[in-house]
């Protein structure tokens, strides 16, 4: 919703700002003001923001969120193995301490910046944007956000990216998407990672999973993969090389219009910004 | 918990609506929330009074109305009410559905103590 049209004004909403609903009633001396935002406004301009700047070099931006240790980086450090050399990447991590997962992704000679939320449990649209000045998106074609480990706080946050990936690992349970239904909503696509793992944790049910997504409306197809034995690897690598072309024909036709994104200034700036390492 | 994160930036939105509009204070604040927000209204409430202190709106009441999570179905064409982790059709019971209502965080309206202008004494 753009919060400018009045197309937020939805079904379930409207009997609170009708003439005599909640919202319009008020004292002498008061003055009610109809506001009708999101709450978060400011990350969701933000976060456009961010996508038209994507879009204006046209790359793919791809948020991977998942519970903590259920192989994100894993997954791109065979992703980056994988796809096809003529594809540049460069990824964004998102961690509350550490410089540990970029220079993991960093070994496989990708550019991985790092962001240290400090006691942040999300990645927010303005830290995705102070990164982004430390990356020139001429040079790249998918950029990967590497989400906090959190199957809560990300969902809320729209950085700015085109697809949502939420991974979901054998041994974290097949029932997260009853559990974390706001997460697994937003998703593009449901990974099963770890899958490995299936004849030794028997207890976790494929189906099952599939079974409590489309409990929640999902439409998200769902992969099964290990990064480890890199069975399914090749489906997922099909699923971006799709993507990539998706996005490349929406361009074509809906063009980003030069200098809209950023009012006029380009994103090479002079100046100073504090320093992320890169 | 990004409640707070989410409280500060509805204060941001807040004291910037009363600073154009010159307010002296605001009286309320209305917020709708659904369930599939992912915003506990209960922690948003807890980190008001934090994300408040010292600005315009310290004293103002923050109202919440609950929205319910309410899906179309795609198949029958029905609408009703549905649990956050269950939005299947209740007439039909397919699972195709979309959703009418229940994900809002949206900051619905300000209620706002104006300045009395002295030259005229009119209201602003």
């Amino acid at each position: 919703m753009c919060d400018t049209c009045g197309c937020n004004i939805t079904h379930g909403n409207e009997s609170l700002i009708r003439p005599g609903g909640k919202l319009q009633k008020t004292e002498s001396g008061k003055e009610a003001v109809t506001v009708l935002h999101s709450l978060l406004h400011e990350n969701d301009h933000t976060a456009k923001h961010n996508r038209d700047h994507f879009d204006q070099h046209s790359v793919l931006a791809i948020n991977l969120m998942s519970s903590p240790g259920a192989g994100k980086t894993a997954l791109l450090e065979a992703t980056i193995q994988q796809l096809d050399s003529n594809i540049r990447i460069a990824v964004i991590e998102g961690d509350l301490e550490t410089e540990n997962d970029a220079e993991r992704i960093r070994k496989h000679g990708v550019k991985a910046i790092q962001i240290a939320t400090g006691s942040a449990c999300h990645l927010d649209a303005h830290m995705i944007h102070q990164a982004l000045h430390n990356l020139d998106l001429s040079e790249f074609d998918v950029v990967f956000i590497e989400n906090v480990g959190n199957l809560v706080c990300p969902a809320s946050f729209d950085l700015g990216q085109h697809l949502n990936v939420t991974l979901l690992s054998v041994p974290e349970g097949d029932d997260k998407p009853a559990k974390y239904p706001v997460m697994f909503r937003t998703s593009d696509l449901v990974m099963i990672s770890k899958c490995d793992l299936l004849p030794i944790l028997d207890d976790f049910k494929p189906e099952r999973a599939k079974g409590y997504l489309r409990d929640i409306a999902s439409t998200a197809p769902v992969m099964e993969l290990s990064s480890k034995d890199k069975s399914g690897l090749p489906q997922w690598i099909d699923w971006i090389n799709q993507q990539i072309e998706i996005r490349k024909t929406y361009l074509e036709q809906h063009p980003v219009s030069a200098g809209h994104a950023h009012g006029g200034h380009e994103h090479h700036h002079h100046h100073e910004h504090e320093e992320i390492k890169a | 918990m990004h409640e707070l994160a989410i409280c500060q930036s509805l204060m941001d939105q807040v004291e910037t609506i009363a600073y154009e509009r010159n307010a002296k204070s605001v009286t309320s604040i209305v917020v709708a929330m659904g369930p599939l927000s992912g915003v506990e209204a209960q922690l948003l409430k807890n980190a008001y009074p934090i994300a408040s202190a010292g600005t315009v709106a310290e004293n103002a009441e923050l109202v919440i109305e609950y929205l319910p999570v309410r899906v179309k179905c795609t198949q029958c064409g029905s609408e009703s009410e549905a649990l956050p982790n269950k939005l299947i059709c209740k007439q039909c019971g397919d699972w195709r559905t979309t959703l009418v209502s229940g994900d809002e965080m949206m900051l619905m309206s300000v209620e706002l103590e104006k300045v009395k202008d002295e030259k005229s004494g009119l209201m602003h």
